[in-house]
């Protein structure tokens, strides 16, 4: 299958089960909501090493955010969601709270929720006071500039991590480019995030290593400077440089579209293929097939 | 589809009307409901002694003429919808916990007595003792929310504990006396001696009130909060009297009572 001369290889992304909670952060100006936002979603790339994943979801517009103020939204997944409440407690206390003139608001109707507000609170040391309305708690925490707000708890949902898309270029420009307008393309889609630097991975990982302190290690197969020792010829020969893009999700639909998206951004003159990484199935509980998703087969 | 219930005959005295309620009339015949006993005065007497039924019981109730003399409207409530054409007497919405009381007329003294959840919205004015704990009960209101787009009398809130309850215009004296928590917003003034006794809560108002010297100045500034709850009631009701100034103003802060806790406020919109 191709789109345009770009090949779209059969096989597909294989995902996996996280949990996820969305944040609402509001600030006094848009700019101190995205240094809050990104400040709480700084080393969170990839549960491999960081435990979780996180970034900006999208900006919100302020007549659209629980008080009326610029507001931005971000996702947070774990593996677990037992995980979930201790980052979510850690990161809006270090890197909200710290960050002057914002709130942060639950951004997930969910039966099940999590104490975040409710623990954070007691930074108020026994000054913090308690609001209900319409059935949410939210706590009013004194500082040094006034009061921060944060709800009671926030819910948090069984979410998607790990779909991707690789793209294989002609040269390192033209997959960066195609890379980045893929990355562009897919954050326009709700209920996803492209948890690595600007949606793109230079160095993608394969699941282990040589060394066994290493749970992963380089993906080898797609090192253009590896072709004639460790490719196994799934490497074309034309291809130059390799970028993959990972893309988490709220759910599965959100996370397959996104891949359309990115497809069909990516795919242009000097991008050779399109495929995707996986374990075989035998890890994920998702497998995204990429010509069916081209094809809206998909169920 | 509601159940209509008409006054056809105006009570000498007060008429305790506990019983026109959803939850006691949904799925009763309109003879049924007619048959419901009501206390008129001392002496026990039906609601077809003083209504016309018209429907059978459904959970929206709609009454028709001046029920100023007809107390405990909506009385343990907790589902569905009460709307009063006109004036409603004493004690409406007492003990209820779910549904909405609208009244489009005034609204006698103790609005939602011990009420715990729900809605009730006076069109109106309200008299004395607004959401407040009967004489002798250490508990007001314990939830739900009271909206009067008119004024109100004397010791709005007095002992509530949670629920919010705003007043579209003027409050009487010692509004939030004794509260132990929960939220009180007015919009025109307030008389004297608010938050006597106050433990915890908030009174919030755009107006400036006299405060009691129990209470201290602590600052100047935009309570992110109070702006939730305005951005709310700009939704429900209260637009024309919510301006940008009080969402984007600052308040004044007085934490009190002194006599007690302390950690209750005032908050006072700065002009």
């Amino acid at each position: 299958m191709k789109i345009g001369k770009t090949e779209i290889a059969d096989t597909f992304a294989e995902a996996f089960e996280m949990w996820g909670a969305r944040i609402i952060i509001t600030a006094d100006s848009k700019q101190w909501a995205r240094a809050a936002a990104a400040s709480m979603t700084g080393f969170a790339t990839s549960v491999i090493r960081c435990k979780l994943e996180a970034a900006v979801e999208c900006e919100i517009r302020k007549e659209d955010t629980p008080d009326n103020r610029p507001g931005v939204s971000v996702l947070l997944f774990t593996m677990s969601g037992k995980t979930i409440a201790g980052q979510l407690i850690d990161r809006i206390g270090q890197c909200v709270m710290t960050c002057p003139t914002t709130a942060a608001y639950n951004g997930i109707e969910s039966d099940k929720t999590v104490s975040v507000g409710g623990k954070l609170r007691f930074f108020g040391d026994g000054y913090q006071i308690s609001k209900v309305l319409c059935g949410r708690r939210i706590w009013r925490i004194p500082i040094m500039e006034g009061e921060f707000l944060i709800e009671d708890t926030f819910g948090i949902q069984p979410a998607v991590g790990g779909g991707n898309l690789i793209i294989l270029g002609t040269s390192k420009y033209s997959a960066l480019q195609a890379a980045t307008a893929a990355s562009s393309a897919m954050r326009e889609v709700a209920g996803v995030f492209l948890p690595f630097p600007q949606g793109v991975v230079g160095s993608g990982s394969k699941i282990g290593s040589r060394y066994k302190a290493m749970i992963a290690s380089t993906n080898d197969m797609y090192c253009p400077t590896l072709r004639s020792i460790a490719n196994n010829g799934v490497l074309p020969d034309n291809v130059e440089a390799v970028y993959e893009i990972v893309v988490d999700g709220l759910n599965e639909e959100a996370v397959k579209e996104a891949m359309r998206r990115g497809m069909h951004a990516a795919a242009r003159k000097g991008i050779i293929m399109i495929t995707a990484g996986n374990y075989g199935g035998k890890l994920g509980k998702y497998k995204f097939s990429l010509h069916e998703i081209i094809n809206g087969t998909v169920s | 589809m509601t159940t209509l219930l008409s006054l056809h005959s105006q009570p000498d005295v007060p008429l305790e009307a506990d019983t026109i309620s959803p939850d006691a009339i949904t799925g009763l015949s309109e003879l049924g409901i007619e048959h419901l006993q009501v206390l008129h005065g001392n002496i026990k007497a039906r609601v077809g002694d003083f209504f016309k039924v018209t429907g059978k019981g459904v959970s929206d109730i709609c009454l028709e003429g001046d029920l100023s003399k007809v107390k405990m409207i909506g009385a343990s409530m907790s589902v569905g919808s009460i709307t009063v054409e006109g004036n409603v007497g004493m004690h409406v919405g007492i003990g209820m916990s779910g549904g909405q009381i609208l009244v489009k007329g005034d609204a006698s003294d103790w609005v939602g007595p011990e009420m715990t959840g729900g809605r009730i919205i006076v069109k109106g004015n309200a008299g004395h003792m607004v959401g407040s704990a009967f004489r002798g009960q250490a508990v007001g209101i314990t939830g739900g929310e009271i909206f009067i787009h008119g004024d109100a009398k004397n010791e709005i809130g007095n002992s509530m504990r949670r629920g919010l309850i705003v007043i579209g215009g003027d409050a009487g004296d010692f509004t939030g006396v004794n509260m132990r928590a929960g939220t009180i917003i007015v919009m025109g003034k307030m008389g004297i001696r608010t938050g006597a006794g106050m433990i915890r809560g908030t009174v919030a108002c755009f107006e400036d009130a006299p405060m009691l010297p129990s209470f201290e100045y602590s600052c100047k500034y935009q309570p992110l909060f109070l702006r939730l709850y305005l951005i709310r009631l700009q939704k429900n009701g209260f637009e024309n009297k919510i301006e940008d100034r009080h969402l984007n103003g600052k308040y004044r802060r007085f934490s009190g009572d002194g006599i007690e806790l302390n950690r209750g406020e005032i908050l006072l919109y700065l002009r």
